[in-house]
Protein backbone atom coordinates (compact mmCIF):
# COMPACT_ATOMS: atom_id res chain seq x y z
CA UNK A 1 0.00 0.00 0.00
CA UNK A 2 2.65 2.19 0.93
CA UNK A 3 4.59 0.96 -1.85
CA UNK A 4 1.58 1.99 -4.08
CA UNK A 5 1.36 5.61 -2.76
CA UNK A 6 5.29 5.95 -3.32
CA UNK A 7 5.38 5.14 -7.11
CA UNK A 8 2.70 7.17 -7.61
CA UNK A 9 3.98 9.90 -5.89
CA UNK A 10 7.36 9.39 -8.15
CA UNK A 11 5.29 8.64 -10.95
CA UNK A 12 3.68 12.43 -10.32
CA UNK A 13 6.99 14.16 -10.25
CA UNK A 14 9.21 13.00 -12.74
CA UNK A 15 9.18 13.69 -16.33
CA UNK A 16 5.31 13.38 -17.75
CA UNK A 17 4.06 13.01 -14.72
CA UNK A 18 2.23 15.98 -14.64
CA UNK A 19 2.92 17.36 -11.18
CA UNK A 20 2.48 20.96 -11.73
CA UNK A 21 0.51 21.27 -15.21
CA UNK A 22 -2.99 21.88 -12.38
CA UNK A 23 -1.42 24.46 -10.23
CA UNK A 24 0.28 26.24 -13.07
CA UNK A 25 -3.40 26.10 -14.13
CA UNK A 26 -4.91 27.55 -11.40
CA UNK A 27 -2.63 29.97 -11.32
CA UNK A 28 -3.31 30.84 -15.06
CA UNK A 29 -6.93 30.92 -14.49
CA UNK A 30 -6.73 33.48 -11.33
CA UNK A 31 -4.61 35.65 -13.35
CA UNK A 32 -7.36 35.66 -15.85
CA UNK A 33 -9.80 36.83 -13.64
CA UNK A 34 -9.36 40.20 -13.48
CA UNK A 35 -8.67 41.02 -16.65
CA UNK A 36 -11.92 39.53 -17.75
CA UNK A 37 -13.66 41.47 -14.83
CA UNK A 38 -12.16 44.59 -15.28
CA UNK A 39 -9.92 46.63 -12.69
CA UNK A 40 -12.56 47.13 -9.76
CA UNK A 41 -10.90 45.72 -6.57
CA UNK A 42 -14.42 45.70 -4.50
CA UNK A 43 -16.23 43.50 -6.94
CA UNK A 44 -12.60 40.93 -7.33
CA UNK A 45 -12.63 41.16 -3.87
CA UNK A 46 -16.54 40.21 -3.53
CA UNK A 47 -16.47 37.00 -6.09
CA UNK A 48 -12.66 36.14 -4.97
CA UNK A 49 -13.83 33.14 -2.85
CA UNK A 50 -16.02 31.51 -5.43
CA UNK A 51 -13.10 32.32 -8.54
CA UNK A 52 -10.64 30.79 -6.36
CA UNK A 53 -11.93 27.93 -5.61
CA UNK A 54 -13.61 27.18 -9.25
CA UNK A 55 -10.24 27.78 -10.36
CA UNK A 56 -8.86 25.00 -7.53
CA UNK A 57 -12.09 22.95 -9.24
CA UNK A 58 -11.26 23.03 -12.93
CA UNK A 59 -7.33 22.34 -12.07
CA UNK A 60 -8.55 18.60 -10.22
CA UNK A 61 -10.56 18.13 -13.30
CA UNK A 62 -7.52 18.58 -15.35
CA UNK A 63 -5.44 15.79 -13.92
CA UNK A 64 -7.99 12.98 -12.77
CA UNK A 65 -7.88 10.96 -16.24
CA UNK A 66 -4.58 10.08 -15.79
CA UNK A 67 -4.97 8.69 -12.32
CA UNK A 68 -6.17 5.13 -14.05
CA UNK A 69 -5.37 5.71 -18.03
CA UNK A 70 -1.88 5.38 -17.74
CA UNK A 71 -2.07 2.22 -15.66
CA UNK A 72 -4.49 0.52 -18.12
CA UNK A 73 -2.65 1.55 -21.13
CA UNK A 74 0.80 -0.47 -19.34
CA UNK A 75 -1.41 -3.37 -18.45
CA UNK A 76 -0.07 -2.42 -14.58
CA UNK A 77 -3.48 -1.94 -13.45
CA UNK A 78 -4.58 -5.36 -14.47
CA UNK A 79 -1.45 -6.76 -12.67
CA UNK A 80 -2.60 -4.85 -9.51
CA UNK A 81 -6.15 -6.54 -9.34
CA UNK A 82 -4.92 -9.72 -9.76
CA UNK A 83 -2.02 -8.41 -6.76
CA UNK A 84 -2.74 -8.88 -3.29
CA UNK A 85 -3.79 -5.41 -2.35
CA UNK A 86 -7.19 -4.85 -2.06
CA UNK A 87 -8.81 -2.97 -4.96
CA UNK A 88 -10.07 -0.20 -2.25
CA UNK A 89 -7.12 0.09 -1.17
CA UNK A 90 -4.97 0.77 -4.14
CA UNK A 91 -7.78 3.23 -5.37
CA UNK A 92 -7.66 5.16 -1.85
CA UNK A 93 -4.07 5.50 -2.43
CA UNK A 94 -4.26 6.58 -6.29
CA UNK A 95 -6.99 9.43 -4.75
CA UNK A 96 -4.32 10.28 -2.14
CA UNK A 97 -1.50 10.78 -4.44
CA UNK A 98 -3.86 12.43 -6.53
CA UNK A 99 -4.56 15.06 -3.69
CA UNK A 100 -0.77 15.22 -3.10
CA UNK A 101 0.31 16.24 -6.11
CA UNK A 102 -2.89 18.76 -7.16
CA UNK A 103 -4.90 19.21 -4.39
CA UNK A 104 -2.51 19.98 -1.64
CA UNK A 105 -0.04 22.87 -4.06
CA UNK A 106 -3.76 24.20 -4.83
CA UNK A 107 -4.30 24.83 -1.15
CA UNK A 108 -0.65 26.10 -0.60
CA UNK A 109 -0.96 28.74 -3.84
CA UNK A 110 -4.66 29.89 -2.90
CA UNK A 111 -3.60 32.51 0.02
CA UNK A 112 -0.58 34.29 -2.47
CA UNK A 113 -3.47 34.06 -5.30
CA UNK A 114 -5.87 35.96 -2.56
CA UNK A 115 -3.89 38.95 -2.65
CA UNK A 116 -4.53 39.23 -7.12
CA UNK A 117 -7.67 38.74 -6.04
CA UNK A 118 -7.67 41.81 -3.52
CA UNK A 119 -9.38 39.83 -0.82
CA UNK A 120 -9.39 41.26 2.71
CA UNK A 121 -7.48 39.87 5.43
CA UNK A 122 -10.05 38.06 7.45
CA UNK A 123 -10.88 36.24 4.22
CA UNK A 124 -7.44 34.01 4.21
CA UNK A 125 -7.50 31.28 6.58
CA UNK A 126 -11.04 30.60 5.63
CA UNK A 127 -9.93 30.14 2.42
CA UNK A 128 -7.32 28.14 3.17
CA UNK A 129 -9.23 25.95 5.65
CA UNK A 130 -11.94 25.51 2.72
CA UNK A 131 -9.47 24.63 0.33
CA UNK A 132 -7.60 21.69 2.49
CA UNK A 133 -11.29 19.92 4.20
CA UNK A 134 -12.21 20.68 0.24
CA UNK A 135 -10.11 19.59 -2.32
CA UNK A 136 -9.57 15.73 -0.46
CA UNK A 137 -13.44 15.44 -1.96
CA UNK A 138 -12.77 16.83 -5.14
CA UNK A 139 -9.90 14.13 -5.81
CA UNK A 140 -11.83 10.87 -3.69
CA UNK A 141 -14.84 11.87 -6.56
CA UNK A 142 -12.68 12.27 -9.11
CA UNK A 143 -11.04 9.10 -8.68
CA UNK A 144 -14.65 7.80 -8.82
CA UNK A 145 -15.19 9.28 -12.30
CA UNK A 146 -11.62 7.78 -13.25
CA UNK A 147 -12.91 4.39 -12.49
CA UNK A 148 -16.01 5.07 -14.31
CA UNK A 149 -14.26 5.87 -17.97
CA UNK A 150 -11.41 3.96 -17.36
CA UNK A 151 -10.81 2.20 -20.77
CA UNK A 152 -12.47 4.56 -23.01
CA UNK A 153 -10.58 6.36 -25.60
CA UNK A 154 -10.60 9.92 -24.92
CA UNK A 155 -12.70 9.58 -22.02
CA UNK A 156 -11.31 12.86 -20.83
CA UNK A 157 -14.70 14.92 -21.75
CA UNK A 158 -17.30 12.02 -20.46
CA UNK A 159 -15.55 12.13 -17.47
CA UNK A 160 -15.93 15.82 -16.75
CA UNK A 161 -19.47 15.63 -17.39
CA UNK A 162 -19.78 12.65 -14.98
CA UNK A 163 -17.74 14.51 -12.20
CA UNK A 164 -18.75 18.29 -12.45
CA UNK A 165 -22.56 17.63 -11.09
CA UNK A 166 -20.84 15.23 -8.26
CA UNK A 167 -18.72 18.33 -7.73
CA UNK A 168 -21.16 20.98 -7.39
CA UNK A 169 -22.22 20.32 -3.00
CA UNK A 170 -18.32 20.64 -2.29
CA UNK A 171 -18.38 23.66 -4.44
CA UNK A 172 -21.83 24.84 -2.59
CA UNK A 173 -20.56 24.67 0.59
CA UNK A 174 -16.24 25.40 0.28
CA UNK A 175 -17.18 28.65 -1.64
CA UNK A 176 -20.07 29.90 0.84
CA UNK A 177 -17.32 29.16 3.75
CA UNK A 178 -15.30 30.60 2.32
CA UNK A 179 -17.44 33.77 1.49
CA UNK A 180 -18.59 34.16 4.27
CA UNK A 181 -15.31 34.30 6.23
CA UNK A 182 -14.39 37.14 3.86
CA UNK A 183 -17.44 38.93 4.59
CA UNK A 184 -15.96 38.21 8.40
CA UNK A 185 -19.44 36.34 9.27
CA UNK A 186 -19.73 33.10 11.06
CA UNK A 187 -18.38 30.36 8.70
CA UNK A 188 -18.40 27.53 11.07
CA UNK A 189 -22.03 25.71 9.50
CA UNK A 190 -20.41 25.46 5.52
CA UNK A 191 -17.60 24.10 7.26
CA UNK A 192 -18.88 21.05 9.05
CA UNK A 193 -21.05 20.84 6.25
CA UNK A 194 -17.75 20.57 3.36
CA UNK A 195 -16.03 18.32 6.72
CA UNK A 196 -19.12 16.11 6.32
CA UNK A 197 -19.18 15.57 2.66
CA UNK A 198 -15.64 14.79 2.56
CA UNK A 199 -15.69 12.33 5.24
CA UNK A 200 -18.62 10.71 3.74
CA UNK A 201 -16.55 10.68 0.08
CA UNK A 202 -13.30 9.15 1.84
CA UNK A 203 -15.75 6.73 3.31
CA UNK A 204 -17.76 5.69 0.38
CA UNK A 205 -16.24 6.04 -2.65
CA UNK A 206 -13.65 4.06 -2.29
CA UNK A 207 -15.39 0.78 -2.33
CA UNK A 208 -17.80 2.25 -5.26
CA UNK A 209 -14.73 3.37 -7.18
CA UNK A 210 -13.13 -0.37 -6.56
CA UNK A 211 -16.44 -1.76 -8.00
CA UNK A 212 -16.37 0.59 -11.10
CA UNK A 213 -12.85 -0.85 -11.84
CA UNK A 214 -13.59 -4.72 -11.22
CA UNK A 215 -16.09 -4.65 -14.11
CA UNK A 216 -14.49 -2.18 -16.40
CA UNK A 217 -11.45 -4.66 -16.22
CA UNK A 218 -13.66 -7.64 -17.68
CA UNK B 1 -0.48 -25.85 -4.97
CA UNK B 2 -2.47 -27.78 -7.69
CA UNK B 3 -4.72 -25.90 -9.46
CA UNK B 4 -7.76 -27.62 -10.68
CA UNK B 5 -10.49 -26.55 -13.21
CA UNK B 6 -13.62 -28.89 -13.81
CA UNK B 7 -16.02 -27.85 -16.28
CA UNK B 8 -15.13 -24.53 -16.66
CA UNK B 9 -16.79 -22.29 -19.30
CA UNK B 10 -15.60 -19.23 -19.91
CA UNK B 11 -17.19 -15.80 -21.90
CA UNK B 12 -15.84 -12.97 -23.80
CA UNK B 13 -17.89 -10.06 -23.92
CA UNK B 14 -21.28 -12.02 -22.61
CA UNK B 15 -20.16 -14.65 -25.69
CA UNK B 16 -19.15 -17.93 -24.40
CA UNK B 17 -15.89 -18.82 -25.98
CA UNK B 18 -15.22 -22.31 -24.13
CA UNK B 19 -16.86 -24.91 -22.43
CA UNK B 20 -15.89 -27.94 -20.58
CA UNK B 21 -12.67 -27.04 -20.12
CA UNK B 22 -10.89 -29.67 -17.43
CA UNK B 23 -7.59 -30.01 -16.46
CA UNK B 24 -5.10 -30.08 -13.14
CA UNK B 25 -1.96 -28.64 -13.06
CA UNK B 26 0.00 -29.92 -10.25
CA UNK B 27 3.26 -28.64 -8.55
CA UNK B 28 6.20 -29.09 -10.83
CA UNK B 29 4.01 -30.02 -13.64
CA UNK B 30 3.48 -27.56 -16.48
CA UNK B 31 0.69 -27.36 -19.15
CA UNK B 32 0.58 -25.18 -22.63
CA UNK B 33 -2.41 -23.91 -23.88
CA UNK B 34 -2.91 -23.87 -27.85
CA UNK B 35 -5.23 -22.98 -29.93
CA UNK B 36 -5.28 -20.91 -32.88
CA UNK B 37 -5.94 -16.67 -32.46
CA UNK B 38 -8.96 -16.01 -31.12
CA UNK B 39 -9.52 -19.20 -29.74
CA UNK B 40 -9.97 -18.38 -25.98
CA UNK B 41 -6.54 -18.89 -24.51
CA UNK B 42 -6.27 -15.23 -23.12
CA UNK B 43 -9.64 -15.10 -21.98
CA UNK B 44 -9.62 -18.47 -19.97
CA UNK B 45 -5.86 -17.20 -18.55
CA UNK B 46 -7.65 -13.92 -16.84
CA UNK B 47 -10.83 -15.79 -15.77
CA UNK B 48 -8.12 -18.00 -14.17
CA UNK B 49 -6.45 -15.17 -12.68
CA UNK B 50 -9.99 -13.79 -11.44
CA UNK B 51 -10.17 -10.76 -13.51
CA UNK B 52 -13.44 -12.11 -15.32
CA UNK B 53 -16.32 -14.26 -13.75
CA UNK B 54 -17.10 -17.73 -15.27
CA UNK B 55 -20.02 -18.55 -16.95
CA UNK B 56 -19.92 -21.75 -14.80
CA UNK B 57 -17.60 -24.92 -13.73
CA UNK B 58 -14.85 -24.61 -10.97
CA UNK B 59 -11.52 -23.14 -10.36
CA UNK B 60 -9.89 -24.30 -7.29
CA UNK B 61 -6.75 -23.10 -6.42
CA UNK B 62 -5.22 -22.18 -2.60
CA UNK B 63 -5.95 -18.53 -1.94
CA UNK B 64 -3.30 -16.33 -2.98
CA UNK B 65 -1.28 -18.82 -5.34
CA UNK B 66 -1.74 -17.25 -8.96
CA UNK B 67 0.54 -14.69 -10.60
CA UNK B 68 -0.75 -13.57 -14.21
CA UNK B 69 1.15 -12.00 -16.52
CA UNK B 70 -0.61 -10.60 -20.09
CA UNK B 71 0.79 -9.21 -23.09
CA UNK B 72 1.25 -5.74 -21.58
CA UNK B 73 4.04 -5.89 -18.84
CA UNK B 74 3.05 -3.52 -16.58
CA UNK B 75 6.02 -0.90 -16.98
CA UNK B 76 6.66 2.46 -15.68
CA UNK B 77 8.21 4.08 -18.29
CA UNK B 78 9.75 6.85 -16.25
CA UNK B 79 10.89 4.56 -13.29
CA UNK B 80 13.82 2.25 -13.43
CA UNK B 81 14.64 -0.98 -14.20
CA UNK B 82 14.82 -2.24 -10.51
CA UNK B 83 12.32 0.64 -9.12
CA UNK B 84 9.84 -1.32 -11.55
CA UNK B 85 10.93 -4.25 -9.74
CA UNK B 86 10.74 -3.27 -6.22
CA UNK B 87 7.21 -1.72 -6.18
CA UNK B 88 5.95 -5.23 -7.81
CA UNK B 89 7.74 -6.91 -5.14
CA UNK B 90 6.83 -4.74 -2.13
CA UNK B 91 2.98 -4.98 -3.66
CA UNK B 92 3.43 -9.06 -3.24
CA UNK B 93 5.36 -8.30 0.41
CA UNK B 94 8.89 -9.13 -0.41
CA UNK B 95 12.00 -7.38 -0.85
CA UNK B 96 14.69 -9.32 -2.91
CA UNK B 97 14.94 -8.39 -6.63
CA UNK B 98 18.25 -9.53 -7.39
CA UNK B 99 17.42 -12.93 -8.39
CA UNK B 100 15.12 -11.73 -10.69
CA UNK B 101 17.39 -8.96 -12.11
CA UNK B 102 19.96 -11.93 -12.64
CA UNK B 103 17.64 -15.08 -14.19
CA UNK B 104 16.68 -12.32 -16.94
CA UNK B 105 20.10 -10.71 -17.22
CA UNK B 106 18.63 -7.63 -16.42
CA UNK B 107 21.54 -6.45 -13.61
CA UNK B 108 23.32 -4.60 -16.26
CA UNK B 109 20.20 -2.04 -17.02
CA UNK B 110 18.90 -2.16 -13.64
CA UNK B 111 19.44 1.82 -13.55
CA UNK B 112 18.42 2.76 -16.75
CA UNK B 113 14.90 4.31 -17.38
CA UNK B 114 12.62 1.83 -18.84
CA UNK B 115 11.27 4.02 -20.99
CA UNK B 116 14.93 3.69 -23.07
CA UNK B 117 14.27 -0.64 -23.17
CA UNK B 118 13.51 -2.55 -26.33
CA UNK B 119 10.68 -4.28 -26.61
CA UNK B 120 12.73 -7.48 -25.77
CA UNK B 121 14.56 -6.16 -23.05
CA UNK B 122 10.87 -4.58 -21.34
CA UNK B 123 9.18 -8.18 -21.74
CA UNK B 124 12.48 -9.64 -19.76
CA UNK B 125 11.71 -6.79 -17.20
CA UNK B 126 8.04 -8.06 -17.26
CA UNK B 127 8.98 -11.88 -16.58
CA UNK B 128 11.45 -10.82 -13.98
CA UNK B 129 8.24 -9.45 -12.44
CA UNK B 130 7.40 -12.98 -11.70
CA UNK B 131 10.09 -14.28 -9.95
CA UNK B 132 9.81 -11.59 -7.76
CA UNK B 133 6.15 -12.39 -6.75
CA UNK B 134 7.15 -15.31 -4.85
CA UNK B 135 3.56 -16.74 -6.55
CA UNK B 136 3.63 -20.77 -7.16
CA UNK B 137 1.26 -20.87 -9.55
CA UNK B 138 2.57 -18.58 -13.21
CA UNK B 139 -0.33 -17.79 -15.87
CA UNK B 140 1.36 -16.71 -18.47
CA UNK B 141 0.29 -15.13 -22.32
CA UNK B 142 2.28 -15.27 -24.79
CA UNK B 143 5.36 -14.74 -22.57
CA UNK B 144 7.75 -15.08 -25.59
CA UNK B 145 6.44 -12.19 -27.71
CA UNK B 146 9.39 -10.23 -28.93
CA UNK B 147 11.85 -12.54 -27.22
CA UNK B 148 15.15 -13.06 -29.29
CA UNK B 149 16.58 -17.27 -29.15
CA UNK B 150 18.90 -16.21 -26.47
CA UNK B 151 15.93 -15.04 -23.98
CA UNK B 152 13.64 -17.53 -25.12
CA UNK B 153 16.05 -19.86 -23.53
CA UNK B 154 16.82 -17.95 -20.67
CA UNK B 155 12.75 -17.92 -19.56
CA UNK B 156 12.81 -21.36 -20.44
CA UNK B 157 15.30 -21.75 -18.01
CA UNK B 158 13.17 -19.86 -15.51
CA UNK B 159 10.53 -21.73 -15.93
CA UNK B 160 12.17 -25.33 -15.18
CA UNK B 161 13.83 -23.82 -12.21
CA UNK B 162 10.31 -22.15 -10.98
CA UNK B 163 9.19 -25.99 -11.70
CA UNK B 164 12.42 -27.83 -10.19
CA UNK B 165 11.14 -25.81 -6.74
CA UNK B 166 7.67 -27.22 -7.09
CA UNK B 167 6.15 -23.97 -8.86
CA UNK B 168 3.65 -24.79 -11.60
CA UNK B 169 3.13 -22.77 -15.49
CA UNK B 170 0.10 -22.92 -17.39
CA UNK B 171 1.75 -21.02 -20.99
CA UNK B 172 -0.54 -19.73 -23.65
CA UNK B 173 1.90 -19.56 -26.45
CA UNK B 174 2.44 -20.82 -30.21
CA UNK B 175 6.36 -21.39 -30.69
CA UNK B 176 8.41 -24.39 -29.50
CA UNK B 177 9.79 -23.40 -25.86
CA UNK B 178 11.97 -26.01 -25.72
CA UNK B 179 10.12 -27.57 -21.80
CA UNK B 180 9.70 -31.25 -23.20
CA UNK B 181 8.29 -32.27 -19.78
CA UNK B 182 5.19 -30.13 -19.94
CA UNK B 183 1.79 -31.30 -20.98
CA UNK B 184 0.20 -30.08 -23.68
CA UNK B 185 -3.37 -28.67 -23.66
CA UNK B 186 -5.21 -27.81 -27.38
CA UNK B 187 -8.40 -25.50 -26.53
CA UNK B 188 -9.56 -25.28 -30.40
CA UNK B 189 -11.96 -28.49 -29.85
CA UNK B 190 -13.33 -26.77 -26.77
CA UNK B 191 -14.70 -23.76 -28.64
CA UNK B 192 -18.11 -23.15 -27.29
CA UNK B 193 -21.36 -23.39 -29.54
CA UNK B 194 -22.31 -19.81 -30.41
CA UNK B 195 -25.92 -19.17 -29.24
CA UNK B 196 -28.61 -19.64 -32.40
CA UNK B 197 -28.60 -16.11 -33.51
CA UNK B 198 -32.96 -16.26 -33.40
CA UNK B 199 -33.86 -17.47 -30.76
CA UNK B 200 -35.12 -14.33 -29.22
CA UNK B 201 -36.67 -16.58 -26.06
CA UNK B 202 -33.29 -18.35 -25.29
CA UNK B 203 -31.96 -15.12 -25.11
CA UNK B 204 -34.17 -14.35 -21.78
CA UNK B 205 -33.82 -17.73 -20.46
Amino acid sequence: MIAMLGRDLALGVRAGGGFGLGLAFFLIVVTLVPFGVGPHPDLLARIGPGMLWLGALLACLLSLDRIFALDWEDGSLDLLATAPLPMEGVVSMKALAHWITTGLPLVAAAPALGVLMNLPAPAYLPLTLTLLLGTPALSVIGTFGAALTVGIKRGGLLLSLLVLPLYVPTLIYGAEAARRGAAAQAYGTPLMMLAGITCGAIALLPFASAAVLRVNLR
Amino acid sequence: MTLKVTDLCIARGGIPVLTGVNFTLAPGAALILRGPNGSGKTTLLRTLAGLQPPLGGRIEAPPESLVYAGHADGIKQVLSVAENLTFWARVFGRRDIDAALAAFELAPLADRAAGTLSAGQKRRLGLARLLVTGRPVWLLDEPTVSLDAHATALFAAAVRAHLAEGGSALIATHIDLGLAEAAALDVAPLRARAPAPDDFDGVFA
